[in-house]
């Protein structure tokens, strides 16, 4: 381990001691961090995958449903059929604060509240495919927020534990040894200088009672 | 306020549109790009994204990875599951952990 560039006095010494101290409390404090989101980052990942399942399989439904509304209806029709949407969604945006990582919180809105809003077409001139394709869309709609909710929330939470780690392991394996060693050698020299002193100091000692006394 | 946007081919997205989602119908790579810059500085705070089209523009979505809008959902297209949705969940994992473990 590298020692700290500085000067081997006192005034540095308890500056690093304080600083060690600090330097523990955090330690400590960030490997709690870590593991505490950790543990609701696995929590996320398992509902995570869970939602991308199902969303997953109701979304291939719905598409199954629409390649046979496709082949049954004209293009043309299919598409003059959706487009002008009765219902609207807008978003109200929370944040929610885990472990100082701040996740969204997405509320849905909708225009109309009838169950009908979503089907924007007369039924006299389209497939029953496509009404079973809205309708598959519209009843996975919530979990595919809640999905958009619980992946962002991964990703943040992924990278917030990626630079806690980093901390953590930055003072565990770097700034406390370091500051160890340089406490360490700081004490040793400064030993070393009081004994050097107490050895010249007795030396002078002698010196002087020979010269006035003529001591052997 | 904010909104949700659905970005694909016009067979894959066309349906969202009955469910109040504006619907971009788009998959050339240097559209897609810029549409989803677009959308990110505007006010749309959820964007799905068919599987084959993020294919082709994944350095920008890559870019709104961590940042905290909008979300970026990758949904299946028409002609099936590719799988890519589930990678980036392994992705997140990997990062946090250190290895996949699911």
């Amino acid at each position: 381990m590298a020692r700290l560039n500085v000067n081997p006095t006192r005034m540095e010494l308890s500056k690093l001691k304080k600083k060690l101290e600090s330097a523990r409390r955090g330690h400590k404090l960030l490997k709690d961090k870590r593991d505490e989101l950790m543990r609701q980052f696995m929590n996320m990942i398992k509902e995570n995958r869970r939602l991308r399942t199902e969303v997953e399989a109701a979304i291939s439904e719905a598409n199954r449903y629409m390649a046979v509304a496709g082949s049954v209806m004209q293009r043309e029709v299919l598409e003059t059929a959706l487009m002008l949407p009765k219902q609207e969604i807008e978003l109200d945006v929370e944040e929610k604060n885990v472990m100082s990582v701040m996740i969204p919180v997405f509320n849905p809105r909708y225009r109309t509240d009838s169950e009908s809003g979503i089907y924007s077409y007369g039924t006299a001139f389209t497939s029953i495919d496509l009404d079973g394709a809205v309708a598959a869309l519209s009843s996975v709609f919530p979990k595919m927020i809640r999905l958009a909710e619980v992946e962002k929330s991964c990703q943040l939470m992924a990278d917030e534990i990626e630079k806690t780690r980093r901390r953590v392991n930055a003072l565990e394996h770097i700034m406390i040894p370091d500051y160890e060693e340089t406490i360490k050698y700081i004490t040793m020299k400064l030993s070393e200088n009081e004994r050097s002193t107490t050895t010249s100091l007795m030396k002078v000692k002698d010196m002087v009672l020979k010269q006035s006394h003529n001591f052997t | 306020m904010y909104k949700a946007a659905v970005i694909g081919d016009s067979a894959s997205v066309s349906g969202y549109a009955a469910l109040g989602l504006t619907v971009f119908r788009e998959t050339e790579p240097l559209k897609v790009k810029k549409l989803i810059s677009r959308l990110a500085a505007s006010n749309f705070a959820v964007i799905f994204i068919t599987e084959p089209t993020a294919a082709l523009a994944d350095d920008i979505i890559e870019k709104y990875r961590n940042s905290r809008l909008p979300s970026i959902v990758l949904i299946p297209a028409v002609d099936g599951n590719t799988g890519d949705g589930m990678r980036s969940l392994h992705k997140a994992v990997e990062k946090a952990v250190g290895s996949d473990i699911l």
